[in-house]
């Protein structure tokens, strides 16, 4: 008898709480770990997505390859959060937000080292990887 | 496509319960059934609303349960809807959709929700729910972050002083609280100043307290009918003139947080479907979460050009007696936001507006009004427009 197929639930290390440990592409989370932040290109007709995708909905189909987020994106809008979600209230208080990388774009927080009143809309910002104090992995924007 | 036509409608108060979500659901469904001259026993299906049930009261499948409260008949199937805040219009929609096509003649549509009794953090997780979970909740996200971003984005890109845009926008809360005590059923009934907003708490920069609406409860219903057999029924049918309903995706898909590109396409297939623009419209019931949200919308719908609807409260141009009355019924600011029911509870505003029975807060001479409703981070927009 073969022996049961463990789960794979690689997504359940990403994000201050993690809501869903599982995804097609749990590679993602490998990467994070080795310091990158990646997204799936599309092989057929070159589209990027960025949070990763298994499949293309320009191709039909799902022959993708991984890229690095590199290189600078504009900084779209952000907030500080005085109340944050229950379970993410030891992080308060954190900046979330959206940059611009053109092909795709990007949601997260500010690098905790940065301050809101150090950044304005249209700014130049890069991602990086980065690991929460509570031993989750996430990735986080900084001035590029 | 037949004429459809809303016959009774009803809500519950907004505010803090002590109420099941079937309980209040009950409520405003019998009232609505009675008020169109039906008995339940009429009613072909149920196009039933409501968000965080399974969540907050651990009810899930709760629209059967919500027919049999109301004692609708076994052949009469009741569907869950669930678009987030949109949830309720959405319902709505496909309700008038179904009687337009033929397939029903007579049904109940409506919303229910809980949302005071969870506490804050709690209720700002179930609601941040309605953000994709893998990336965005996961990193924190919350609903006034969202809009907050707006805000500093609307700022920044017509070039206006934060500060200035907060008071304009301070005056949106001071307009909606203002119509708000005109209203039995909102849930905050007390006038506030410019002053109240901008001294109360930052919740996500640069929103504060009083820039955001309240979680409530509540539940709101009504009847649809076809346009003749409504006719027969009701003294004072108001017909639905145009719907609409667009797609989104999730917040990191958007670039222009100030443009909510499934507004403009939901308010254009209404405008379209109804053969007016937005000059037609004499009232408005839309989704003002928060204060720049009512300023985003005014401009997506097409009532103002873009970057100019940000002086439209501090103008008094959406006041009551102004040349477009925005949120007579108090908006989500004031009436109360239970995400469930809202889109309901707008419905039923501009149907008692038309029919001429919002006494103190009537708005003169209304025969066209519009509701909005925005659902999740700008991924789902319904838009309805009713006529007399
Ligand atoms: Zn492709």
């Amino acid at each position: 008898m073969a022996a049961k197929k463990e789960a794979d639930i690689r997504f359940s290390k990403f994000g201050t709480v993690s809501f869903t440990a599982i995804t097609k592409v749990n590679d993602f989370v490998d990467f994070l770990e080795q310091g990158k932040v990646m997204g799936s290109r599309c092989k057929d007709c070159g589209l990027m997505f960025f949070p990763p995708r298994a499949d293309c909905h320009n191709c039909l189909a799902g022959n993708m390859e991984w890229f690095e987020v590199t290189g600078k994106g504009k900084l779209v809008s952000y907030s500080s959060l005085a109340f944050a979600p229950i379970g993410f209230g030891d992080d308060l208080p954190y900046t979330i937000a959206l940059v611009d990388y053109g092909q795709y774009k990007v949601f997260a927080r500010l690098s905790p080292g940065l301050k809101p009143e150090d950044v304005s809309v249209g700014m130049e910002m890069k991602t990086v990887a980065n690991r929460l104090p509570n031993g989750q992995l996430n990735y986080v924007f900084e001035r590029a | 496509m037949r004429e459809v036509a809303v016959l009774g409608v009803a809500m519950t108060k907004f505010g803090v319960s002590d109420k099941t979500n079937l309980e209040m659901f009950a409520e405003a469904g019998l009232e609505a059934i009675s008020k169109s001259s039906l008995n339940p026993k009429d009613i072909q299906a149920l196009f039933f609303g409501n968000c965080l049930g399974d969540f907050e009261e651990g009810q899930l499948h709760m629209a059967p349960f919500a027919h049999a409260e109301l004692g609708l008949p076994t052949g009469a199937p009741a569907t869950r809807f669930e678009s987030a805040c949109a949830t309720a219009t959405v319902a709505i929609r496909h309700a008038a959709l179904l009687v337009g096509a033929g397939i029903y003649d007579v049904v109940l549509a409506g919303g229910t929700e809980r949302a005071a009794g969870m506490g804050t953090p709690l209720a700002t997780r179930t609601f941040a729910m309605a953000c994709q979970a893998h990336h965005e909740s996961s990193a924190g996200i919350t609903f006034p972050g969202v809009f907050a971003m707006a805000a500093h984005m609307y700022a920044h890109k017509y070039g206006i002083a934060l500060s200035e845009l907060k008071r304009h926008m301070a005056e949106v809360a001071v307009k909606n609280h203002y119509h708000g005590s005109l209203n039995p059923k909102a849930h905050f009934r007390k006038p506030i100043t410019v002053d109240t907003v901008l001294n109360s708490m930052m919740v996500a920069d640069p929103l504060q307290l009083f820039d955001c609406c309240p979680f409530s409860d509540g539940a709101a219903a009504l009847v649809l009918a076809e346009a003749n057999k409504a006719r027969e029924l009701v003294e004072k049918p108001v017909f639905i003139a145009g719907t609409g309903q667009a797609s989104a995706g999730s917040l990191y898909l958007q670039r222009d947080l100030t443009r909510i590109k499934a507004r403009e396409e939901a308010s254009r297939q209404a405008f379209s479907q109804a053969g007016i623009g937005p000059q037609d419209v004499q009232v408005v019931e839309l989704h003002d979460c928060f204060t720049i949200a009512e300023i985003l919308a005014l401009e997506a719908m097409g009532f103002y050009g873009f970057g100019s609807a940000y002086k439209s409260a501090s103008s008094r141009e959406t006041y009551l007696g102004g040349k477009l009355v925005v949120n007579p019924s108090g908006g989500l600011k004031a009436k109360g936001h239970p995400i469930g029911a809202t889109g309901a509870a707008q419905v039923t505003e501009i149907v008692e507006q038309l029919r001429g029975e919002c006494g103190e807060r009537q708005v003169n001479g209304a025969r066209v009004g519009m509701v909005d409703t925005l659902g999740g981070d700008f991924g789902t927009v319904c838009n309805i427009i009713l006529r007399v």
